[in-house]
């Protein structure tokens, strides 16, 4: 595999649980039913349930659909935004990364990391002062409307539901790997979960379900480090000795080796993750469900600290594994410890805790990737349903004259359909290789969402023309740029030459979304461009005082 | 109303205090943790040799690993110092903007 192809599976990796797509297997192969597994998430679902079903009697407005009443504390939604960015696939992904990568797989996670201080410094405070519901309230606070709302509410839906599709068919084949289950039986099974937990229990069932899994994941994860470093007398010296002698690149896996060999590629993906994050729907919706600005810093806060524990634990993890399942025979197809891992080269993590906490431990681990699944499918569901009836329905089409009743109806339809379309397009997509969607989401997300949310919030110059055209001209690239690159161009279409040698579009798309948006924004001398300009003002004063911001509601 | 009230915020000369203060401190941690981060980025991409460097003689940890841990958790540290001031000093400041405003 080559550097740009491991770039991408890693990021495919992190990104979504797809990972075991991406995987050179490609398809993972059925494993024996684990009961064990399915008794311990069974456990999960009776307990998400009981809070779903408590949470439904909490939801009655649409602001407790959405945005749990504002009701939910700053280190609650810490927890919950954590959940959001601790996938299955981090847990998987980064371990088997630095399982054959060593030194790289943790530089990726810091770059994965690092987008977090920075949407606190320049964002936390500003998305909560003039957020309601959705991304589009603050994108359209001084824009039009009835286009900019449309423009930022179909690219959220964009966003929502090619990352839909990764998590689905990552869904699939994960279950099908650690439960046994059928792929399109484990894909139903989430659906079915996904819009039963939005639907009834909306944003607080929502979070509750994120917060229990970011719980369980923190704790399995710091058990197994425990249990497994335990066996090398706590010193992470002697297991770097014993991995450097028994990995196939000796010392080498102590240094960046292979995987940042690309400078373009690598930045252009540091730069799509840390943007892309800040442009991600279903992770800015976590902003408004806190009281206030101060809320919304300690989100942050507790956030990046549980991330930043977690992947240097995961990243730990990989490198034991190394020595504990690297060298061992059982977890090796035909017992050759240099050929196929069983289960596929995302494995390690698991095995490893096959190996030092038995059978039980294993079946933990696996309820918890499954419970991550879901926890990440809830939150983009209910994004995507906030964009339906609260941007298209309740504010473009109705142009706000529609009861709280209908909007609440609405968004319950939309996330049914949502439901429906995820798991149709999930069974679509089961033996596709779908490495360039996770490119893909994150390029618009940081091309098209990021550069109209930002420069809504810090640039008085910024008119209606310029966003529409800016935010469009960032989205046709980055899908252009990643229709014309390897992932799409040759592995999809069978071309033989990639016409775009990165599979990371937002070093190029990012700069030609600020550009046409500057570009047509300074040429924009209509009398909508002068309303625009002129709601800067109070737009700037409630941004940084949070007068007039959406409050808690009453409960 | 609260268009008045945005007007009297912004006529207030502790309003333009609190933005830039706020603003510089910001940018200024913005700054810092992108520059480290970047700054290793190119070490990555141009001196790999340099993170190769063991941590002590005769170890097999490169100084790779803990320079990438002072970035997660020198970052970290960042966004505490961050809350902390913005949820005391700054915090105060914007409710007495608030309470000028409101009189």
């Amino acid at each position: 595999m080559n550097t740009r192809n491991l770039i991408g599976a890693a990021l495919l990796a992190l990104a979504g649980p797809a990972a075991l797509a991406a995987d050179a297997v490609g398809v993972a192969q059925k494993q024996p039913l684990n009961l064990t597994a399915i008794g311990m998430f069974f456990v999960f679902v009776v307990a998400t349930m009981g809070i779903t079903y408590w949470a439904a009697s909490r939801t009655k407005s649409t602001a407790d659909f959405y945005t749990a009443g504002g009701g939910i504390t700053g280190f609650q939604n810490g927890l919950a935004i954590a959940g959001d960015y601790m996938s299955a696939a981090t847990l998987l992904g980064l371990s088997a990364m630095t399982f054959s990568k060593g030194l790289d797989g943790f530089i990726y996670a810091i770059g994965f990391f690092v987008g977090w201080p920075v949407i606190l410094f320049l964002m936390a405070e500003r998305l909560r002062n003039l957020g309601k519901f959705t991304f589009a309230d603050i994108a359209s606070y001084r824009l039009d409307q009835g286009t900019i709302r449309t423009f930022a509410a179909f690219g959220s839906l964009t966003v929502v539901c090619f990352y839909l599709i990764v998590q689905m068919v990552g869904a699939g084949q994960l279950i099908k790997l650690l439960f046994g289950l059928d792929y399109a039986t484990a894909v139903v099974v989430v659906g079915v979960l996904m819009v039963i937990y939005v639907t009834f229990g909306g944003m607080i069932a929502t979070t509750w379900v994120q917060i229990i899994k970011a719980c369980l994941m923190l704790f399995g994860g710091t058990v197994l480090l425990y249990l497994s470093l335990g066996e090398f007398g706590f010193s992470l010296e002697t297991v770097a000795k014993k991995a450097v002698e028994v990995h196939k690149d000796g010392i080498k896996i102590m240094g960046p080796g292979s995987l940042m060999a690309d400078p373009v590629t690598a930045v252009s993906l540091s730069l799509g993750l840390v943007f892309g994050t800040a442009g991600l729907p279903h992770i800015m919706m976590r902003f408004f469900t806190v009281p206030n600005a101060k809320e919304a810093r300690k989100s942050v806060f507790v956030a990046s600290g549980c991330i930043g524990y977690f992947f240097m634990v995961v990243c730990a993890l990989g490198l034991i594994a190394v020595v504990i399942v690297g060298t061992n025979p059982d977890f090796y197809e035909g017992g050759n410890t240099a050929g196929k891992m069983i289960g596929g080269g995302n494995m390690p993590v698991m095995h490893l805790a096959k190996a030092v906490g038995g059978n039980l431990f294993l079946g933990f681990m696996s309820a918890v990737a499954f419970a991550t699944i879901l926890a990440v499918v809830s939150g983009l569901a209910l994004a995507g349903a906030s964009a339906i009836a609260h941007d298209i329905y309740a504010r473009v089409i109705c142009k706000g004259s529609a009861s709280e009743a209908q909007e609440m109806r609405v968004s319950k339809i939309a996330t049914i359909g949502l439901g429906v379309v995820a798991v149709l397009l999930g069974i679509l997509f089961e033996k596709q290789n779908i490495a360039f969607l996770v490119g893909l989401t994150f390029g618009i997300a940081a091309s098209t969402n990021f550069p109209i949310l930002i420069l809504s919030m810090y640039w008085r110059g910024l008119t209606t023309r310029g966003a529409l055209l800016g935010g469009l001209a960032g989205l046709i690239s980055a899908v252009t740029f990643v229709v014309l690159s390897k992932a799409v161009w040759v592995v999809v279409l069978g071309n033989k030459e990639a016409l775009f040698p990165y599979e990371q579009p937002a070093l190029f798309s990012m700069p030609l979304a600020f550009f046409f948006t500057w570009l047509f924004s300074v040429t924009d001398s209509s009398a909508r461009a002068k309303t625009d300009k002129a709601g800067f003002d109070d737009q700037y004063v409630r941004s940084q005082t949070g007068i007039g911001a959406a409050s808690a509601s009453a409960h | 109303m609260s268009a008045e009230i945005y007007k009297r915020v912004r006529a207030n000369p502790r309003f333009s205090e609190l933005e830039g203060k706020r603003s510089r401190f910001a940018y200024l941690l913005t700054a810092i943790v992108m520059l480290t981060y970047y700054g290793m980025m190119m070490l990555v991409a141009f001196a790999p040799e340099v993170l190769r460097t063991p941590i002590s003689e005769g170890s097999m940890l490169t100084i790779g690993v803990p320079i990438g841990a002072t970035i997660i958790i020198g970052s970290w540290l960042l966004t505490g110092w961050f809350v902390n001031r913005s949820n005391g000093e700054f915090d105060q400041l914007n409710n007495e903007i608030i309470r000028e405003a409101s009189k």
